[in-house]
């Protein structure tokens, strides 16, 4: 194409997207919209994947961006459509997820009179985004396009909404990239403060008891390897948020697995006994620190964190370094090559954590009413995909099964809502997963009402040939606030079980996928393999104990060796 | 203590909304904010004042700095820095008390901007603690309405 052949602003748009490298979107059409779905029909290197709810659009387009680490976007039209996107940027954003929203909005001429279909877009969602926009001319559109994928995908990554009225496709325009950004706003910090780093390196060379909390950050700055040079240079055992699962290899003898609410006791002891806190790309959120002011009493904290923000917002670190994680612990490396250590000195600790690890390790009992045990489902989907299956969730107890049983063994392999902890998130984010990895088997476990919330996206998974396996951990209730009501709340189940829900195995085949139902332990394993095998979007109820609770527990505000169930292996009566 | 941020923005639509979102948003209160173009057109000063006790000042700032549109953000200390702001005020004003006014007026250098048979409008430039003293004076004459501005600022010398 000739740079400055003239072309409607929404062909501009398409070529914009192109020059970004973006192959795949997720949306649904809308009156506003059509100006850009008639420029998307001739695409030829952009694929469109027409989900059945605009929620399905942005979780899809977060799946994909999670599992990739690219840029995913979404679309909608204006009013309603534009709205259903809200919760799907907000999970984007409490997770630091890189996703561009375009939504189309009434004509310019229309903005402010309450016309059909009219909502202010850039204002709902000002709370939720990193940035956004208004495109007020056509010859702006482009150029905003490549802004918000800069902005998205660099620094603290997050979500940008591009608000595009009608008149703005329709327009014509010269499309042409410009080679540099005008954001003088805009500068995030990348390499660590050299000094600072030096300081971090001398502090962990010295530290008795270290610990390496890590975070989403890890994830996003694609920093693994430098981490577990890191971690293995100087021994470092190894705690990882929710977010930060697959940053670090569970199969390691490091690894000591997740903290906090539903952490291990060996992760929650070994923050409370370390002397030496590293915190990388980890907020201290209030579901892993319990109650703030006891945790990690006896540690100096070194925190690396690309947002400036965070650093001191809920604990204030001995040595702060702002920088993205990959080339700070890289230079955490380098330094570290330089001092002099004996692995001896780091034997007592990782000692005493072995011996933890050996007499607290996770269990369950076994159902007595005949049902499937979910933690028993989860271990089997664990060893029929061989630590190697991309794991998307919804949120709930299955969510933290999933985080305790699964074996993650590299990072972008556990999708799931963390921050904002959205339920309806698991299927369309899998569906985005799959479409960015289709080398790998990408599996969903849901419980059977973070389902029913998206499960229209069924269709779009047939519609598409997305072959994803859908676990649904049944148990009948929305079981986490099932386990808040049995615990705090004298078991008063208020409105937690559900009492009528669709038959799952009929539902799927309704949708053209596999549906299966499992009630014996030894039909777990052969319906997944089939499932798997069948190449085909797939539904399996699996039917698991009703009032099973997630153990360990820290409850709310608590400190985090305060667990509930965290029984050790020489107590247990079983 | 009274913080004074001077925060260099782009001059954009829907910037000021940005900023004071976020205060609200993470439930910072404002005493107060003026907002107007700078020496270049491109870009838009705002002056917000905060009370630095309420809020760590700290967490303001790195907060505002992740606006994209945030160019650049000096806390001004207030031994450092000229300020100023703008107020008007109607006071009554009939017999003893206009006259006792009109003293207090020439007093604070306030300008006489209107006036009926039975009340004077005073603007008045000033200091934030200048202008607390004048309304304290006026108001046992009584105070009708008043309206301000709210402080600008700007760092002394090139700093």
């Amino acid at each position: 194409m000739t740079p400055d052949k003239k072309m409607k602003g929404s062909r501009a748009l398409v070529a914009a997207l192109e020059d970004e490298g973006c192959d795949v979107l997720f949306g649904f059409p809308g009156g506003v919209a059509i100006p850009f779905y008639d420029a998307l029909y001739d695409a030829e290197n952009l694929r469109h994947v027409l989900v059945r709810h605009e929620q399905g659009a942005a979780h899809a387009a977060d799946g994909y961006a999670r599992a990739t680490g690219k840029v995913g976007v979404c679309t909608s039209t204006s009013g309603p459509g534009a709205t259903n996107l809200v919760t799907g940027i907000a999970t984007a954003y409490l997770d630091s997820v890189p996703l561009v929203a375009i939504t189309w909005q009434v004509r310019s001429d229309l903005i402010g009179t309450d016309a059909f279909q009219e909502a202010d877009m850039t204002g709902i969602t000002l709370p939720i985004v990193k940035h956004s926009y208004l495109v007020k001319d056509t010859a702006d559109l482009s150029q905003v396009l490549h802004e918000a994928f800069h902005i998205a995908s660099t620094g603290r990554p997050g979500p940008v909404v591009i608000d595009v009225p009608v008149d703005i496709a329709l327009g014509e325009t010269a499309y042409h990239k410009a080679d540099t950004l005008d954001l003088p706003g805009y500068k995030p910090t990348v390499k660590g403060h050299v000094r600072q780093i030096r300081a971090a390196a001398k502090a962990i060379n010295e530290a008795q008891r270290p610990v390496l909390y890590l975070g989403g950050g890890v994830i996003s700055s694609n920093a693994a390897p430098e981490i577990l040079r890191l971690a293995e240079l100087r021994r470092l055992p190894v705690a990882t948020t929710l977010m930060g699962l697959g940053a670090f290899p569970e199969t390691h003898e490091l690894s000591m697995g997740m903290l906090g609410m539903h952490g291990t006791v060996t992760a929650n002891y070994a923050v409370h006994e370390c002397d030496l806190l590293i915190a990388i790309g980890a907020r201290f959120d209030d579901r892993v620190t319990g109650k703030l002011k006891a945790f990690a009493p006896h540690a100096r904290i070194i925190h690396v964190d690309v947002d400036p923000a965070e650093i001191g917002k809920n604990v204030v670190p001995l040595i702060p370094i702002v920088g993205d994680v990959k080339p700070v612990a890289a230079a955490l490396v380098k330094e570290l090559q330089a001092l002099e250590w004996s692995a001896e000195r780091s034997e007592p600790w990782l000692a005493r954590i072995a011996e933890r690890k050996a007499e607290f390790p996770l269990q369950y009992d076994d159902p007595t009413d005949g049902t499937l045990a979910p933690q028993f489902v989860i271990q089997e989907i664990d060893r029929v995909t061989g630590h190697d299956a991309i794991i998307c969730t919804d949120v709930g107890q299955h969510q933290m099964w999933a985080t305790q049983y699964y074996t993650y063994a590299f990072a972008r392999q556990f999708i799931s809502s963390g921050g904002l902890g959205t339920m309806g998130f698991g299927l369309p984010a899998s569906i985005g997963a799959k479409i960015g990895r289709p080398d790998k088997t990408v599996i969903d476990i849901s419980g059977d009402g973070g389902f029913q919330m998206t499960m229209q996206e069924l269709a779009t998974a047939v519609n598409f040939d997305v072959p994803v396996v859908v676990c649904i951990l049944n148990n009948g209730y929305l079981g986490m606030v099932r386990q808040w009501q049995d615990l705090f709340w004298n078991k008063r189940y208020s409105f937690t079980c559900i009492e009528v829900q669709p038959d799952f195995k009929l539902l799927a085949e309704a949708f053209g996928a596999v549906g299966m139902r499992v009630t014996d332990k030894d039909q777990v394993e052969p319906a997944l393999r089939e499932a798997i095998a069948s190449g085909r979007p797939a539904v399996i109820d699996f039917k698991t104990s009703p009032e099973e609770n997630v153990y360990p527990m820290v409850p709310a505000g608590q400190e985090i060796t305060e667990m509930i169930g965290g029984q050790s292996r020489k107590g247990r009566k079983s | 203590m009274k913080h004074t941020l001077s925060i260099l923005v782009e001059n954009k639509p829907g910037v000021l909304t940005r900023v004071a979102g976020l205060f609200a948003r993470r439930a910072f209160n404002i005493e107060s904010l003026a907002v107007g173009l700078s020496e270049d057109p491109k870009l838009s000063r705002i002056t917000i004042v905060i009370d630095g006790d309420e809020h760590p000042v700290d967490q303001v700032t790195k907060q505002l700095h992740k606006l994209i549109n945030v160019v650049k953000i000096r806390d001004l200390d207030a031994g450092n820095a000229v300020s100023a702001e703008l107020l008007i005020v109607r006071v009554a004003g009939e017999g003893d008390k206009r006259t006792e006014a009109l003293q207090i007026a020439e007093i604070f250098k306030a300008k006489i901007v209107d006036v009926d048979r039975r009340a004077l409008t005073l603007r008045v430039v000033g200091t934030n603690d200048k202008l607390e003293a004048l309304l304290e004076l006026l108001q046992p004459l009584g105070v009708l309405e008043v309206v301000r501005t709210g402080t600008i600022a700007m760092g002394r010398g090139r700093g």
